[in-house]
């Protein structure tokens, strides 16, 4: 469903992604880990046609997600890593302008919308402006918004950042239940890894935007004869800290501007 | 069409959910007929000019539907920060829907803008020479709106901050307008003015605008068509390329 090829993109001289090729089946729950500024959000980036690759292919569900960019977009949902709701719109209207933007059929969008509402515990606070919400409402809001038009492929950045426990476990069983019972494709990152020991099919690890292993989790503890996930993690990665928030994208921009305006 | 028109309707919502935004819009406007109708208004008639509150309300109509279009363009860079302009972008929709849909919405605003000024100027005395004209200017009004919006949001999706955008308005925006002809009767002007105003489209619509509202016309109302026609052209053009390329 999901076939990435010596996929790399350079800011300047600096590879955020190094040549990382794997691919995902039909309704796999795949997670893609790493410490921060490994490279997971530029790869997501590309595959959700946000930029544009240095080198390599990507296909998703069949189509070239570089040059069919149109039929790419129909075929995917995503949540982002960073609001990306109208907080001047109710929850109701966010969904709406979402159902209508991935042309959901005019009579399935008030119950779909329904539905979704209900299953994230917002329907009762539809008629809210989403200005009012908390950082958790927010997120469910998007995670139902990301459903809406019933993708092939789902996208979730970090989903469960700041969730507490109940949301993260009602997300989980529902996003599995997607994958086994729609046979829906899932691309995750998380940094909670026992999320991802749980639930990911295979699991890839990146670091330095390049793919260091990937396998079940059962299979990355062998090779590293680790008896976590979290301890096969820190093997292959290491104990040093990284800086947070590298968004090589926003950091190249930024330098990018400062050199025009000398 | 459904697209469009859903991007359309979001504007108006968030106009009409905006309070400080329709007082605020119409401050300004209110403060230049107040303070340069009445304070100009004896010296503009001692000059034997006539009644200036009368000239100066199309132009401040202009003015009005002016400014608010080229806020249009500050809210793409609120949609940037606020990570909205990342769900339009990855949606299935082709960039021109988007940028028309929208920029349609913030036309349809601003108009609303200009027709709010024209209420407050009949309270202020102004009386137009026409009723049946009035409706007449606000095809001019609309053709002016979209032709803005269009342009600011081709400024708005190359321009990264709120800083960078204050300066074309600065820069371009304010010196369009306040050498348009808006203001003053550009009969008794320096050369060197009156050729500025002449390149200038924003003075065709004002002209449009007196036309419609006030009986009279310096360029004569159908060059005023043709050069407003030109600039929607060339600014929906614009608007449309610049917007292609926008990154979310």
């Amino acid at each position: 469903m999901i076939e990435v090829k010596h996929l790399t993109k350079r800011f300047g001289d600096f590879a955020a992604v190094n040549d990382i090729s794997f691919h995902v089946e039909r309704g796999e729950l795949f997670a893609l880990l790493g410490p921060n500024g490994a490279g997971k959000s530029t790869t997501i980036k590309m595959l959700t046609t946000l930029l544009r690759p240095s080198e390599g292919s990507l296909k998703l569900d069949g189509h070239d997600v570089v040059k069919e960019q149109d039929a790419t977009r129909k075929s995917f949902g995503i949540v982002f890593q960073d609001p990306s709701l109208d907080n001047d719109l109710t929850a109701y209207e966010n969904m709406e302008l979402h159902a209508v933007m991935y042309n959901v059929p005019p009579k399935e969008v008030a119950p779909r919308i329904k539905e979704l509402l209900t299953l994230v515990e917002l329907w009762d606070r539809r008629k809210s402006l989403v200005r009012t919400f908390s950082g958790g409402m927010k997120r469910r809001l998007e995670i139902a918004r990301g459903l809406l038009h019933h993708p092939k492929v789902l996208f979730l950045d970090e989903p469960t950042l700041g969730l507490d426990a109940q949301t993260r476990n009602l997300l989980w069983n529902y996003v599995g239940n997607l994958a086994k019972e729609k046979e829906m494709t899932i691309l995750f990152t998380t940094h909670y890894l026992e999320e991802a020991e749980a639930n990911a099919n295979k699991i890839a690890i990146i670091d330095h935007g390049k793919l260091l292993t990937i396998g079940t989790a059962k299979e990355l503890e062998e090779q590293t004869k680790t008896d976590t996930l979290e301890q096969a993690y820190l093997a292959l990665t290491g104990r040093e800290i990284r800086d947070e928030e590298v968004d090589p994208h926003e950091a190249w921009k930024a330098r990018h501007r400062s050199r025009n305006m000398r | 069409m459904r697209v469009m028109y859903i991007l359309w309707l979001r504007q108006i919502k968030r106009y009409f959910r905006s309070r400080s935004r329709i007082i605020g819009a119409i401050g300004q406007p209110l403060l230049f007929l107040l303070a340069l109708g009445y304070g100009l208004g004896s010296v503009y008639k001692a000059a034997g000019q006539g009644n200036y509150l009368e000239f100066l309300v199309p132009g401040i109509m202009a003015q009005t539907i002016l400014f608010s279009a080229m806020f249009f363009g500050a809210m793409i860079i609120f949609d940037r920060q606020f990570g909205f302009l990342k769900e339009t972008m990855v949606a299935p929709v082709s960039r021109l829907k988007i940028m028309l849909g929208g920029a349609l919405g913030g036309a349809t605003t601003s108009v609303i803008q200009g027709v709010l000024v024209f209420f407050i100027s009949l309270a202020l005395g102004f009386r137009p020479h026409d009723w049946l004209m009035a409706l007449v200017a606000l095809i001019f009004m609309s053709m002016l709106a979209i032709a803005i919006t269009s342009f600011s949001s081709g400024i708005g999706s190359f321009v990264q901050d709120m800083q960078g955008f204050q300066a074309i308005n600065q820069f371009l925006v304010f010196p369009l307008y306040f050498l348009s002809g808006a203001l003053y009767p550009l009969t008794h002007v320096p050369t060197w003015l009156r050729i500025i105003a002449e390149i200038n489209p924003i003075s065709y619509t004002v002209d449009a605008l007196r036309w419609a509202l006030i009986g009279t016309s310096r360029f004569g109302i159908g060059s005023d068509i043709i050069a407003m026609g030109i600039t929607m052209v060339v600014l929906i053009t614009f608007g449309a390329i610049r917007f292609r390329y926008i990154e979310a």
